[in-house]
């Protein structure tokens, strides 16, 4: 007779207070769980940016509520709004100043490409300058669209092999 | 004073003075070596007492006169406006009087004007410029100046060795999309690219 099996997780008394896992999957876990965001607001897509952080949207829902104002204490760079060469410089220096690991989400039109600006003065998409992870389309996107960016971004770091770049570096 | 009173004692006063074509508001041209003077009694005498705007014109290469910078002039008390033009006698070095020493805010006006179109405010006491960044070799507002800009170096040198790029011409992909009177209905319409056949792959014929 097959007894049903109720233990559905964790229990201490049979693993002995262990739990085997992979480094990698531990240390994504912990990465992608707490991304707090460097808050590049340059133009309207800011205020989108806002809505994401107050109650109705809720970035804490994802671990990123902890909006730093110092590249040195934040992950990911969210660049919201219109990137002017005058500001380009400003933009890289402040993402060299962020600590390893960190990763960019370029959100809406004008940081991803442009957008509306064929201008002599606006840098043609923030890729130019930076590394981008997730970009984020709209003019401006939805606060969902900028969570769905976040889920998407949890999801490329979880994939990341951390252990191996951690013991090569 | 009213505004066209205003007009009248100036254009008595200065002989160089001229009507302006206006569709609002009374305005005058005046030659750039009066400007200030006018300008002095129109604040001090006629209560014309707040610059609203300064800007410039740059009417076409090869154009006589090509630059012309036009003050918009505002009284407090009379709630009228008065506007004062000044064409810039040289084109190849365009230079007005500064009007800094009548009102603080013309300071940063004249330095916009300076920065779009190259025109030099004589006695400016920080004549840089305020939009585009130090160093910058153009005059985008200038007529001969394409929207897409042109391919310069960005200002900061670390920054372009790192990510190696530069101010692109933009890629324009069949714009500028505007509307022109008479070739569309502007009430009904979208702003059409004038010229369709061109994007940043085919270039546009005749550049």
């Amino acid at each position: 007779m097959v007894s049903a099996n109720t233990e559905l997780t964790y229990n201490s008394k049979i693993e002995g207070e262990v739990i085997v896992s992979r480094a990698d999957a531990v240390i994504n876990w912990i990465r992608s769980n707490s991304m707090w965001p460097m808050p590049m607001g340059l133009a309207c897509c800011a205020i989108e940016l806002m809505a994401v952080a107050a109650s109705r949207f809720d970035i804490a829902r994802f671990g990123a509520e902890v909006m730093r104002f110092s590249p040195k204490q934040s992950d990911v760079m969210i660049v919201s709004g219109t990137v002017t060469y005058k500001m380009s410089a400003a933009v890289r220096r402040i993402y060299d100043q962020m600590a390893d690991p960190k990763w960019v989400i370029a959100m809406g039109a004008c940081a991803s490409t442009g957008g509306m600006y064929r201008s002599y003065a606006v840098l043609q998409g923030v890729d130019r300058i930076l590394p981008v992870d997730v970009y984020v389309s709209g003019c401006p996107p939805r606060p969902e669209a900028l969570l769905d960016a976040l889920i998407r971004l949890q999801e490329k770091v979880k994939r990341e092999p951390s252990a191996g770049k951690l013991l090569s570096a | 004073m009213s505004a066209p009173d205003a007009i009248r004692a100036l254009k008595a006063r200065w002989s160089g003075a001229t009507d302006r074509a206006t569709l609002d508001h009374p305005a005058l041209n005046v030659p750039a070596a009066d400007l200030p003077a006018v300008l002095r009694s129109l604040k001090e005498e006629h209560g014309f007492d707040m610059l609203v705007d300064v800007s410039g014109v740059d009417w076409a290469e090869g154009a006589v006169p090509r630059f012309t910078v036009v003050y918009h002039v505002m009284s407090t008390s009379a709630h009228d406006y008065v506007r004062i033009a000044a064409d810039c006698p040289d084109a190849a070095a365009p230079e007005v009087p500064t009007v800094t020493g009548l009102w603080p805010g013309a300071d940063w006006h004249e330095r916009e004007a300076f920065d779009m179109f190259g025109i030099r405010f004589k006695g400016h006491p920080d004549l840089r410029r305020i939009l585009m960044w130090d160093g910058y070799p153009h005059f985008p507002l200038r007529k001969d100046f394409p929207l897409s800009g042109v391919p310069t170096e960005l200002p900061d040198a670390e920054v372009v060795a790192e990510t190696r790029t530069g101010a692109i011409a933009a890629p324009m992909a069949g714009g500028p999309f505007v509307a022109s009177p008479g070739e569309i209905n502007m009430t009904e319409a979208e702003p059409r690219a004038k010229d369709e056949s061109w994007t940043e792959r085919r270039p546009k014929p005749g550049a």
